[in-house]
Order: C-alpha cells, then structure tokens, then sequence
C-alpha cells in the first residue's frame, strides 16, 4: 500500500506510482531565492516561453543576501526584482523580506498534498505540512518556471517512528539530530522520510518544520510529517484553497526507524558533519568555550525558538567575550518580538539582533567567524569552513541550548542557567 | 571506446569541482580542475571518450550545477557509479550528461581498463575483462532529455511546438 509520499504523487500523476518510478509530475508550487534564482532566469531565458506557468504558483524570494552586502549581492537582488516585475510573481522584497522556507508556510504558499520544488536543498523543509517538497538545481527551476512540471523520480520511504513525551529541555531540533546520529548522513539517500510518531503528534508546526528541515542532512529528498489535526488547523488558518491530508492505511516502507525520545537529553552536533551527533551530557562537548552563539535560520527562527531564546535570556546576559546573534525568520516575526518584549530582552542580555533572512547560517554575509573561532549555532549544516575560516567549528544545537551557551560561554544545558 | 578512471565512495561535489574553481558556469573552463579534490591529475590524463567509474553516493553535497558541468566538459563519455546522490544525479541528466548504474562498478572495472558504453543497448561493455554490464533502463522521456543535450534544449523543443 502506498506511503504518504507515494499518494501524494499518485495523485498528482492521476496514476498509481511505486519507488523507482521517473514521471512528469504537475508542480503546485516552486520557488528560488537569491543565489539560485538568477541562474535559473538565465536558463529559463533562453527556453523561448515569454512567460511562467503560474504567477501564482512561483515565488522570489531573495534571502541569502538582504540587505545586499557588496555589488554581485546587489546584482543577484536586481536580476531577481526584476524577474518578477516582468512576470508578476510572488514576490519579498526587502523591506518586507523572510527566510524562504518559514515565509512559505507562515504566508499560506503550500498547502498538504501539494507537489513543490525550489532551488535550495533545504526545501525539505515544507513537507512539514504534509506535503510532497524537494530540492533541485537551477536548471529543474528554469524548466518548473515555464511548463508547470518537472521528472521526478518517486522515492522509497523511510518511516521514522519518535515514541515517548519529551523532557522539559529537549527540542524538536534535539529529535532530528537524534535521528541523524542514528542512521548517519547517507542513511535516507534519495528516500523520502516520513515522520509520524507520538512525540511527532505532541509537537506543534513549528516544530515540525524543524525536524523536516534536516531530511537532507540524511541525504533524503523529503522530510514529510504525518498529516493530523494540528496540520489541518495550521492550514486552514493560512489557505484559502481547499486541501487534502494524505494519510494511508498500512503503507510499505523501504525502512522503518524509531527513536525513543523518553529520556532523550539535548543533543549536540560536532563538526564536520550534522551527522556527527552526542548528547550534551558526553564529555567531547560539555567543556567547549564558544566565541559566537547563532539563533536563527530556516532550521530554528519561528515563534517557539524565539520564546524559548527570550525565556532563557531573561535577567541573564550574554557572557564577556561571547557574541549573540539572533535572526527572526520573518517580519511577522520580528514585529512579534518586539510585540511580545522578546526583542528587549535580547538586546537587554547584550544579544544583536538582524534583519530577517537566512543570518550567519553560511558565513558569506554576517557573523563569519575567525580562525579557529567556535560557534554554537541552531543552524543545519556545520561542514568545514560553513560560516567562516576553514579552520573555525560549528556545533550545532537546539535555541534552548545555543541561548543557555551564550550566557556561560560555553555549551551548557539550559537547566543550568534557568 | 575510453580508458576507465576509477574512484571509491562519497565523492562530493567538492571533491569533483573544488569550490574556489567556480569563477564560471563554462564546462571547458570548469574541466582543467575536474576531480581535482579525488585525484589531481585526472583533468591531464583523461580525454574524450573515456569513463569515469566510482563506488556509491557519487555527487553527494551541494545541488550546485558546476559538479555535473565539470564532468561533462571533460568529455566522458558517461559516469558510471553503484549509486548516486539524487540532486546530482538529476542535475546530470538536465544538462545531458549520462549518469550509469551498475550496482558492482568497482568490482567490475579497474583503472586503465577499456570500456565502451553502449547507451541504446543498456549495456556497458569492459573490453579488457570481456564483460558486459547491463544498466538501468530509463524512461523514453528521461533518454529524450539526455538525446536533445539536456533539459532546456529538451525544453525549447515543446516550447517551439506550442506544447506547453
């Protein structure tokens, strides 16, 4: 019987699918962002269709470099302003900008069983709301921009089953590491991961859009929570259209995964690999003195990682020697820290607060670290070099456990500075 | 006809186009520093009409372009490698360089062995062991793409006959 991914695309296909299957697939949304949409415009140039598919189904929405830093990122913003004047698709300009991957959701863009591609890898992300979202290259964009479809290969599913109430401490980020230090970096290679689960059931969309977020890290091409009444709420306070949760009876899984998480403590990631996961308890990173602490990306900027970032700032301050960076992933979002007092703590503790977007997570805009610098970060990837010199470390970690370091100055579990 | 060059598993995209190497999308110029992070002389020794044959996970890392650019530039005749990553292996087949599957590669193909991919035949045939290798089957449209030179080109072909 089919899994939620292959239901999805059996529907979009208006055919049975089974894995291994290569079919052209109707894309219900796509989207690129400031360093992967300009290459596609190349490209979709030079296909001759004059015009996208869908003005409606594709959004712009620059957010690796905004506000842009030098004149290549000025010129990457131009060409994308410019793309979607001409075409008038949807559009973030700056100003009004956002993390891609927590604008699409927070605005309504996708919607569960909806089929979508966009031009960062991290488009595993939206499959959170139980639909069917992938990554692709610049040329899969230029292609899904013009004729509404795009091949798709229909990918075996591993079901991941998390089981037990989490502790007062542990995250949704703390889940999904826990997975990666379970079955490793190419442990779902082109798999679509399917999450379900208790645990998975208890946490709101936020944190589902969290664990979705690092499917990739496991090599998978989707990271897709079982759809219930939280999903549908969440959508249907957001989209006007009508949509269906995809949830099959006794699905056949390729693998099947489950993490108990009863007693799971906060998890750390050691460089060089996101893959490479203790928990915080184990002697390798309780005593690592960190000089930076990063809260923000499309993995950990929403409303729960904000509030639990101010709950734990609260009447602390960041340690001497320490920078705090924190980086809501939305105007929304920050117009609601200010709202809520968030944003006064963080700057009371001594924390600096950017603009919306993607922040320090890939070290070619702000917050870049020195040699030899550490960072803690709740960021996705710590591979060698990713947010500055080559020779500087990422550890990456839940906001609970990042906000707690930047206090002490060094990894530490929030219980100890609440 | 071709040499066949041999590598294990996990390349990355680093591996097959060190980053400070992208200054261009142009394969040519991408070419002279292809797999420079796995084996610093294969842009010199290799030449058109050659294989490049690895172990599983080929491609993993980054879904920038420049990896499957490089390797077409080179000239290869194709790639031939027990399992791939799945952005690169899509982002080869969109600009029409063709990815293999041969589940025991490694084991069937030795560096400097000569080897001759018959596409059409689904059939990859090494010269040197007398051994034929029989790959992965893909779809007609899949074959379209990589026959029309990659997924624009592929692409201008239904815009130009209105099929959109």
């Amino acid at each position: 019987m089919p899994t939620i991914a292959e239901s999805i695309l059996s529907k979009q296909l208006g055919a049975p699918v089974e894995p291994g299957m290569i079919e052209k697939f109707p894309v219900d949304f796509a989207f690129g962002h400031d360093m992967t949409l300009p290459a596609a415009i190349k490209e979709f140039n030079e296909l001759g269709v004059g015009s996208v598919f869908d003005p409606d189904a594709i959004a712009v929405i620059p957010d690796h470099l905004i506000p842009p830093h030098n004149e290549h990122a000025a010129e990457l913003y131009s060409t994308c302003e410019a793309f979607a004047e001409e075409h008038g698709t949807i559009f973030y300009p700056q100003g009004r900008q956002g993390q891609e991957h927590v604008v699409i959701p927070e605005d309504g863009l996708v919607k569960p069983g909806d089929v979508v591609v966009g031009a960062d890898s991290h488009t595993c992300t939206e499959g959170a709301l139980g639909a069917f979202a992938v990554g692709v290259g610049s040329t899969d964009l230029a292609f899904a921009m013009a004729f509404g479809w795009l091949w798709l290969r229909v990918p075996e599913t591993t079901r991941v089953n998390f089981t037990g109430k989490i502790g007062e401490w542990t995250e949704p980020k703390d889940l999904v590491l826990a997975l990666l230090a379970n079955i490793g970096a190419d442990g779902a290679v082109g798999h679509a991961l399917e999450f379900g689960g208790e645990t998975v059931r208890a946490l709101d969309m936020d944190g589902r859009l969290t664990l979705s977020n690092m499917a990739i890290e496991a090599g998978g091409a989707t990271g897709i929570v079982e759809p219930d009444a939280v999903t549908e709420q969440y959508a249907n306070e957001r989209v006007d259209e009508d949509f269906k949760l995809h949830t099959p009876k006794h699905p056949t899984y390729e693998q099947k995964i489950k993490i108990d998480c009863e007693n799971l403590e906060p998890q750390i990631a050691i460089p060089e690999s996101p893959a490479n996961v203790v928990p915080i308890s184990d002697t390798r990173v309780s005593d690592i003195e960190i000089d930076q602490a990063v809260i923000g990306s499309c993995t950990n900027s929403r409303k729960r990682d904000l509030q639990i970032t101010a709950a734990i700032l609260e009447d602390h301050s960041v340690a001497t020697g320490v920078r705090l960076i924190v980086t809501p992933g939305s105007q929304r979002l920050e117009r609601r820290a200010i709202r809520e007092g968030w944003t006064e703590t963080f700057l009371k503790a001594g924390a600096t607060m950017e603009n919306p977007g993607c922040g320090a997570c890939f070290g070619m805009r702000t917050g870049v670290l020195d040699e030899n610098e550490v960072a803690i970060s709740t960021t996705n990837r710590n591979f060698p070099g990713r947010m500055g010199d080559p020779t500087s470390a990422v550890y990456l970690a839940s906001p609970a456990v990042a906000a707690a370091s930047a206090v002490t100055g060094r990894i530490t579990h929030p219980r100890e500075v609440i | 006809m071709g040499q066949a060059f041999c590598f294990g598993d996990d390349i990355d995209t680093d591996q097959i186009i060190p980053a400070q190497h992208i200054t261009s999308a142009d394969p040519t110029a991408l070419a002279d520093h292809c797999m420079e992070g796995a084996d610093p002389t294969f842009a010199d020794c290799v030449t058109p009409g050659d294989v490049l044959v690895a172990g599983s996970n080929f491609g993993c890392g980054s879904s920038r372009e420049h990896a499957p650019l490089a390797i077409l530039g080179t000239g290869v005749d194709a790639v031939i490698a027990e399992s791939f990553a799945r952005i690169f292996f899509r982002n080869a087949i969109n600009i029409g360089l063709p990815v293999l599957t041969v589940s025991d590669a490694t084991d069937r193909m030795t560096a400097g062995d000569d080897v001759e991919v018959h596409i059409e035949d689904y059939i990859v045939e090494n010269r040197t062991t007398d051994d034929q290798m029989e790959i992965n089957n893909y779809p007609d449209f899949v074959n379209e793409i990589i026959e029309a030179g990659g997924l624009i080109e592929y692409g201008k072909t239904l815009s130009q006959s209105n099929t959109r």
